[in-house]
């Protein structure tokens, strides 16, 4: 069998200047005025358990891909086209189809600021945003809410039961999840229960704040109770209350089971099962957003890639960089973001995994900063202190 | 007055336990920590039981392998048949599909307190033929629509039983600490529902590996949790095989190492991410774990979905693994590894600091943490002296309530509370469960439940309590006054205030829903 050969770095050389190196933003990006920034949205999913990024954006065109991932390659003509270097994972539909108007873009090497194996502080470090362990115990998007956007106060909602460290901190956020239903009885009981925890720092604000969301439910999806297990119309209604009006300027949402030991699969399997359901949800987050889609960034994020080998029990274990997906009316078409660093002889993370190409603080920041208008002072000082060496990433949006 | 008993009980039946039955208080009465310190036993853990099992559960007869095959290596297709590829479910699929049609809700009377003593449930090798026969069927039936749901039933039909038995366990148990103590241990070594093999082996797991080892030394517990063949799949050990093995000299490139358990025992089962291990740590003791195995369709019955050291798998060679040598010994390599983790001071640390942030605060008092500690070294690891250690230590006696009741303790102190058990693992466990966030044995990562309060506090989850405690005291409200109740309930833990909002309320089931969402109730 025989597969194209790696294709030559000029387009993506030139690319490099636009999309890494932020030495050049100072010069080039102004700060975004108030009005522009006016009701943008970012929406920020967490893969968790390590996202397989080569198997996202499937390098076709990198000669050694084949040769490491064996059985679970995927194969270059099941994949959605891309360009001659990569090509899309085939369930990847909805996605693909954003990618075709240029409402999505693709970072194919990001990883943390620390070389972290384990699942659990590399999620802790990704929603801390600290340049390393235990460095910040408050969210990131947290303390980006007591920055304040341009557009004036932000607020965000988590989607799910539990609250993502990503907000957590004293700005105070919202959080819902499918299932719920809130009648007369449910407000008087409601009522007495808020004298009661008058004295408790955490039951009572957060009963007020969820009745107050539990309402807005009730209205966004018509009352209609909804399965928690439905990825897309969970992230439909996701979508809708941050559409709604005076709804969140942020959302959360986290999605799991992308941890591949054994028996990941390729074009399908366990691993594209997940992929479906990752798809389903940016589908569903479109819909939702409805007329708010254009003033919207998402971004899907894990906290590290896999090894570049295939295992032993097909399947790969925890490695380095992975791909990151943006998508939204608001992004600035455009390609890839960040370096592509090949997985030839040498270049990969102790011969074992992707490197990293580009910080995952730079896109952070970059949103922060060109989409709600966060203070670059506060950016570098508060939201992501200790970041000088992953510098904001430009012309991220529009 | 110093030491205040009523207090006291109200505090070891909440804090300590999973909240009081009716007339519980009573019963602890003059002594809290005598009434914790009897419910330490040698022999471990009380023992879900079952209902006697259907037919269909009965493990098929099946005919010896021929016993060569047994070192050989030759039957990884076997392991596979337990393991099949392309027939994991989603992590969200395999458990929570656990039956959603069946019985109607139907609860027990209230003052049924005790649960008969049924049929033993499922050993870890019936599950293995539960879920062998379930994939067989499945496909058998390949392409009709609903085959493989059909197929599949059984093992989901274990899983809910599993998580049955489990609840009432915990919801009737008069040793209530005995099993908070043995919930911690569980989700210390979770070993969850990520796919169907390991949602037919999640209970056996957790009453073969866990349970009778919870007041025993933290090594034994340790080892059968680490060779447990639900740990074995879920951490996916069974079939990692030495590059330089046996049996990968025959197989070639097909066979490899997977690090998974491995580094989960050190960074989540004892030292710790933070104790300074490298990547190559993880590969040694990996390698060493090879072979680290068990039965599948093709070994000899008596050795079918059991652990079972496959010594074609073991990567030959002696290891270093944090700076330790460990000679080339086979099966004995990871057990001498394993013993050296349990011993090894930052594993006394770290388990001290856990057992503290579960039971008394998310930030516990130093000196508490130290007892803890002391006491784990002291007595070389033995878990009995550690719960000792905890019920005596005064600072685990304060008396405001640091921590939340997570779902699974809110949702069984409320059974206790009206002194009912539940009639339908779906709808009345399964479902309410997964709604608060915490699906039974469905942790969504292997380092379990958090055990933060703050956890547990968010918006959403506050108001999903509030919505399950407003149905469940709809049926299940005590009859008579409802602030006697609340008294029967918490003792003295009862704020005058809450005792006056639930007089004021206007019905019964106000009165107890608002019983079951005060602070006093939420919190422990």
């Amino acid at each position: 069998m025989t597969y194209p050969a790696l294709t030559p770095f000029s387009r993506r050389t030139a690319l490099r200047s636009l999309a890494g190196a932020g030495v050049s933003a100072a010069f080039l990006g102004g700060p975004a005025s108030a009005e522009t920034l006016k009701g943008r949205k970012l929406v920020v999913v967490i893969a968790r358990g390590a996202l397989d990024g080569l198997s996202v954006t499937v390098p076709i065109g990198d000669a050694r891909y084949y040769a490491l991932r064996q059985s679970i390659a995927v194969k270059p003509e099941k994949t959605l086209p891309i360009d001659a270097l990569f090509g899309l994972h085939p369930k990847l539909v909805a996605y693909h189809g954003l990618m075709a108007v240029g409402e999505a873009r693709f970072a194919p090497a990001v990883a943390l600021p620390q070389r972290i194996r384990s699942h659990f502080e590399a999620q802790d470090l990704l929603e801390t945003g600290g340049a390393g362990l235990y460095q910040a115990s408050t969210g990131w998007l947290n303390r980006a809410l007591q920055a304040g956007g341009a557009a004036g106060p932000m607020t965000a909602l988590a989607v799910g039961a539990q609250e993502p460290l990503i907000l957590r901190g004293p700005a105070a956020t919202q959080s819902w999840s499918p299932g719920g239903r809130v009648d007369a009885q449910t407000g008087r009981l409601a009522s007495s229960l808020m004298d009661l925890y008058a004295d408790d720092p955490l039951l009572g604000p957060a009963l007020a704040n969820g009745l107050s969301v539990e309402n807005q439910a009730e209205v966004l999806t018509g009352g209609q109770p909804m399965q928690g297990r439905d990825g897309r119309a969970l992230a439909a209604t996701a979508g809708r209350f941050v559409a709604a009006p005076s709804g969140p300027t942020i959302a959360v949402l986290s999605l799991d089971g992308f941890d591949t030991h054994a028996r990941q699969g390729a074009e399908d399997g366990q691993l594209a099962n997940r992929l479906g359901v990752m798809d389903a949800a940016l589908a569903g987050l479109k819909e939702g957003l409805g007329d708010q889609w254009p003033k919207t960034v998402v971004v899907v994020v894990t906290e590290f890639g896999r090894t570049a080998r295939v295992n032993g029990t097909g399947g790969t274990d925890h490695g380095t960089a992975s791909t990151l997906l943006l998508a939204g009316g608001a992004l600035k078409a455009g390609g890839m973001v960040g370096d592509w660093p090949t997985l030839a002889e040498g270049r990969l993370f102790e011969d074992r995994d992707l490197a990293p190409s580009l910080d995952v603080r730079s896109v952070f920041k970059g949103l922060l900063r060109d989409h709600l208008g966060v203070d670059r002072k506060a950016l570098e000082t508060r939201v992501f202190p200790n970041s000088l060496e992953a510098p904001a990433t430009m012309g991220l949006v529009a | 007055m110093p030491y205040d008993t009523a207090l006291d009980a109200a505090i070891a039946l909440t804090r300590f336990g999973l909240g009081a039955r009716p007339s519980e208080l009573a019963v602890v009465g003059r002594d809290p920590q005598g009434w914790l310190a009897a419910q330490i036993r040698a022999q471990g853990a009380d023992q879900p039981v079952g209902a006697p099992l259907p037919p269909h559960r009965q493990p098929p007869i099946v005919a010896s392998a021929a016993p060569s095959d047994m070192t050989s290596g030759v039957q990884t297709a076997a392991v596979r048949t337990w393991a099949a590829p392309g027939q994991d479910m989603g992590p969200d699929q395999a458990l929570s599909d656990a039956k959603g049609a069946g019985a109607e809700g139907t609860l027990l009377q209230p003052a049924v307190l005790t649960f008969t003593p049924g049929q033993s449930l499922p050993t870890i090798q019936d599950a293995f033929h539960i879920y062998a026969d379930a994939q067989r069927q499945a496909r058998a039936v390949k392409g009709e629509p609903g085959g493989r749901r059909a197929a599949v039933e059984p093992v989901l039909e274990e899983a809910g039983e599993e998580i049955f038995a489990r609840f009432r366990l915990a919801a009737a148990t008069p040793a209530g600490f005995r099993e908070r103590w043995t919930l911690f241990w569980a989700n210390h070594f979770t070993m969850a529902a990520k796919a169907l093999p390991e949602a037919a082996a999640a209970g056996p797991f957790e009453r073969e590996a866990i349970r009778p080892h919870v007041f025993g030394r933290f090594a034994d517990l340790l080892t059968a949790s680490t060779r447990h063949p639900g740990m074995l799949l879920y951490l996916d050990q069974a079939q990692s095989i030495g590059p330089n093995s046996q049996a990968a000299q025959t197989r070639g490139g097909k066979a490899g190492l997977n690090e998974n358990l491995a580094r989960e025992v050190l960074e989540l089962h004892t030292v710790g991410a933070d104790a300074g291990y490298t990547q190559a740590d993880v590969i040694q003791f990996a390698r060493a774990l090879t072979g680290w195995s068990m039965g599948g369709g093709q070994a000899p019955a008596e050795l079918q979905g059991l652990y079972y050291y496959r010594g074609a798998f073991h990567e030959p060679g002696a290891r270093t693994v944090m700076g330790r040598e460990y000679r080339e010994g086979g099966e004995e390599q990871a057990l001498a590894i394993l013993r050296d983790l349990a011993e090894d001071p930052r594993t006394a640390r770290r388990l001290a600091s856990k057992i503290a942030v579960h039971f008394v605060a998310d930030d516990p008092p130093k000196a508490l943490t130290a007892r803890l500690e002391a006491a784990y070294v002291r007595s070389g690891g033995d878990l009995a002296e550690v719960a000792h250690a905890l019920i005596s230590a005064p600072e685990a006696w304060a008396p405001a309530p640091m921590k939340m009741k997570t779902p699974y303790e809110f949702l069984v102190s409320a059974y206790r509370a009206a002194g009912v058990l539940p009639g339908d693992p779906a709808r009345e466990i399964v479902q309410p469960l997964t709604a608060l966030g915490m699906r039974p044995f469905g942790a969504p990562q292997p380092n379990g439940w958090s055990e933060l309060a703050a956890d547990w506090a968010a918006p959403d989850a506050v108001v999903k309590r509030l919505l399950w405690a407003q149905r469940f005291a709809a049926a299940h409200a005590p009859d008579g006054d409802p602030a006697a109740a609340a008294d029967a309930v918490l003792g003295a833990r009862l704020s005058a205030r809450t005792r006056a909002a639930l007089s004021r309320a206007e019905s019964r089931p106000q009165a107890f829903a608002l019983l079951l969402m005060s602070p006093e109730f939420q919190r422990r």
